[in-house]
């Protein structure tokens, strides 16, 4: 058997991640080498600018995605461990830039930019894993990742195959946790009371740990099972996968 | 970011989130619609087809809607009804009062119709002594309780059964138990004497039909068609947008109505009005006017909200929004609420009145997901944020927040300084890597949920050493 020509990615560890979870973007980096990808991190990175644009501060992202779109040109694949983040990149990048050329690179930058569970799973087709994290394993659907990018799949894939935890349901995990950016505290009461209905959900699944592929999602569901003291995990889907299994 | 002054949003939310008998009521009737328009559209193979049909219809449509508008008119016409156009809200009350005042009616039967909520029409008809008396289920209770509609379908939805049975005792003077049954026919029987005595129908209408010139009403008490036949006069009130152009077109909008709003195949009613009485028919109205809603949206056939003109009104992007959901629909503090509420209240009110409500939406999605007519909500809400942005509606002090974020995400450097800045400032709050309580905006994160601590080191500062080795 011939070794298939390596691939090459390069990483967008996005804001979230970058400064809150950067044990997401060390595992993944180690994950996809040992998968045989070539891994580049584009110094310069900040954020998608999806906050700004969320928020209506339209001219603002588009000179976020401006500066963005260069230091992503060379990369033949680029992939993002949020679906809300790449949602960005691929939805909404070609739409904002108003330069000519500028709109052909981001439509190029659209078309190589995949979620992790995407790359992994369509782009690379692996999907058996162990998992790093044994036990019962809850997925929660983030809303960009689901309706935005249309992927309910890959994660589950990865979750159902993943050798040593169990894929448990989630009632409702196609409903929105209450993060929404800026929402989360512009309107904290309501976007609380929504967490609080996630949270139950989660709790009465059964599940040892509750999955996401989604740095906003994690970042609010992570928060409010801190805040109850709750045995439950929140976790990066980078965080539990393990080595590929066989 | 907005306040939490007693105006605000933000405090009409809390509000509702404290109100244990709306929360009640909404757990269980939203997720009740979603359980019933789940089920209804699995079964349903040709659903999807049908509503990127439907949509491809009210494109057409809006695309001519002057032509259309005026096939209906000219039908209508020619099968003996009167026809009245309406620029405003005012110009609409001032057409029905004629109307009510031309034909010596004293007592209105109504059917359910957002329309004649949102030119305020009740206020109007008592005033010029008149009595309007809601026919609805729903609408009737909330009639009762001096309020107005939260949901578009179901505008008592906020209420619980044992709030409804209590103001049905107030109304008749003896206890009545909290048993929908035995509230229905209490219903049933104050009505039914209404309906006879009534001078006058007053109607929405949910599809008018240009070739035919067929008024169609869709209800599931069958009041509709009571208001519609038995007084004298019917006056059926619609938004201009509700034109389509055949019988043809009707049978496809039907197929994801009800489907959408109630799980129903089919409501229980459909009407169809054709005219007034005729020669030799026994029953039927003798006078039948059609008035025709602008109130803002001939504006928007070329405007930002344009798409917002396809709504059914079915109700279905309330029932699914976490948003509404959590807080009903009174929190808006507008005639429609919900996703869509928010699109047509910038509509007939102007962009200045929903500053703050376009921010009252996660931006998740599952209002676009459920619309039959695949209404981009979320794209239109984030429209109207920017147009907040741009005319300065909102707060100079949120401008400049942005802005400096905006800064600071174009000058890496500066990004990683601001971060040296905040791991900095975070030591003296940080316990076991997490934050649990911080100042200022930030505070509205803590108050109810962790934050993790900016990390000891970011992944950008760690990657030097998982670059591989040369």
């Amino acid at each position: 058997m011939t070794a298939p020509a390596p691939v090459r990615a390069a990483l967008m560890i996005t804001c979230l991640a970058d400064v809150f979870f950067p044990e997401v973007g060390v595992k993944l980096v180690r994950l996809l080498r040992e998968l045989g990808v070539g891994v580049e991190f584009p110094a310069g990175q900040t954020c998608c600018g999806l906050p700004l644009f969320n928020s209506g501060y339209r001219a603002e992202a588009a000179a976020v995605a401006a500066r963005t779109l260069p230091l992503f040109a060379a990369a033949p694949y680029v992939v993002v461990p949020s679906g809300s983040c790449a949602w960005m990149i691929k939805h909404e990048y070609p739409g904002l830039v108003e330069d000519r050329g500028l709109r052909a690179e981001a439509e190029r930058l659209a078309a190589r930019t995949f979620e992790l569970s995407q790359f992994l799973v369509s782009v690379l087709g692996r999907t058996r894993f162990a998992s790093a994290v044994p036990g019962r394993v809850a997925y929660h659907d983030s809303c960009h990742l689901l309706r935005g990018l249309g992927e309910g799949r890959t994660p589950r894939t990865l979750l159902r195959n993943l050798a040593g935890a169990e894929l448990v349901e989630l009632p409702a995990s196609d409903e929105c946790c209450g993060f929404g950016g800026s929402f989360a505290v512009r309107l904290p009461e309501v976007s609380t009371a929504i967490l609080g209905r996630k949270l139950a959900a989660i709790e009465a699944c059964g599940a040892d740990c509750v999955v996401t592929c989604d740095a906003g999602c994690l970042l609010q569901i992570a928060g409010g099972l801190s805040r109850r003291g709750s045995r439950v995990r929140a976790l990066h889907l980078a965080e539990l996968l393990g080595p590929e299994a066989r | 970011m907005s306040g939490g002054g007693p105006a605000s949003l933000r405090h009409r939310a809390a509000g509702a989130l404290q109100d244990a008998f709306l929360q009640e009521a909404l757990a269980i009737a939203t997720t009740r619609f979603i359980g019933l328009r789940r089920e209804a559209f699995s079964n349903f193979p040709d659903g999807e087809a049908l509503r990127d049909r439907a949509r491809a219809i009210k494109e057409a449509t809006l695309q001519r809607l002057d032509h259309h508008l005026e096939r209906l008119v000219d039908r209508v016409e020619a099968l003996g009804g009167q026809v009245h156009y309406a620029r405003t809200a005012a110009e609409a009350r001032q057409a029905i009062l004629d109307i009510a005042r031309k034909s010596g009616a004293r007592l209105v039967v109504k059917g359910k119709s957002m329309a004649t909520e949102e030119i305020e029409l009740n206020e109007a008809l008592a005033q010029a002594g008149v009595t309007p008396v809601e026919t609805d289920l729903g609408e009737y209770i909330i009639q009762l309780a001096h309020e107005r509609p939260s949901h578009i379908i179901a505008p008592a939805i906020h209420k619980t059964k044992g709030q409804v049975a209590e103001l049905f005792a107030r109304e008749l003077g003896r206890p009545v138990p909290a048993d929908p049954e035995v509230l229905t026919r209490i219903a049933r029987e104050q009505l039914r004497d209404r309906f006879l005595r009534a001078d006058m129908g007053i109607t929405g209408v949910n599809f008018a039909v240009a070739e035919t010139g067929t008024l169609v009403l869709v209800t599931n008490e069958g009041n509709g068609r009571m208001a519609t036949s038995l007084p004298r006069v019917h006056v059926a009130v619609m938004g201009v947008e509700k034109v389509i152009p055949s019988m043809t077109d009707l049978m496809v909008f039907l197929a994801i109505l009800a489907r959408s709003a109630t799980g129903q195949t089919l409501s229980v009613y459909t009407t169809l009005v054709q005219g007034p009485r005729r020669a030799g028919e026994l029953e039927g109205p003798e006078e039948l006017h059609l008035v025709l809603l602008d109130n803002g949206r001939i504006g928007q056939l070329a405007g930002p909200l344009r798409e917002a003109l396809a709504c059914l009104r079915c109700g279905a992007c309330l029932n699914v929004c976490p948003v509404y959901r959590q807080i009903g629909g009174h929190a808006y503090a507008a005639t429609y609420s919900g996703p869509i509420g928010i699109l047509l209240t910038a509509m007939l009110q102007g962009q200045e009145a929903v500053t703050e409500l376009a921010h009252a939406s996660s931006l998740c999605g599952a209002c676009a997901d459920a619309c039959p007519v695949r209404i981009d909500i979320p794209r239109m809400l984030i429209d109207l944020r920017r147009g907040g942005v741009e005319r300065r509606l909102v707060p100079r002090g949120e401008r400049l927040v942005f802005r400096a974020f905006a800064r600071l995400l174009r000058r890496p450097a500066l990004f990683r300084a601001a971060v040296r800045l905040g791991r900095l400032l975070q030591r003296p709050l940080a316990r076991d890597g997490r934050l649990r309580r911080l100042p200022l905006l930030l505070g509205h994160w803590t108050h109810s949920r962790d934050l993790p601590a900016i990390a000891p080191r970011t992944f950008a500062e760690r990657w030097r050493e998982l670059e591989p080795g040369p």
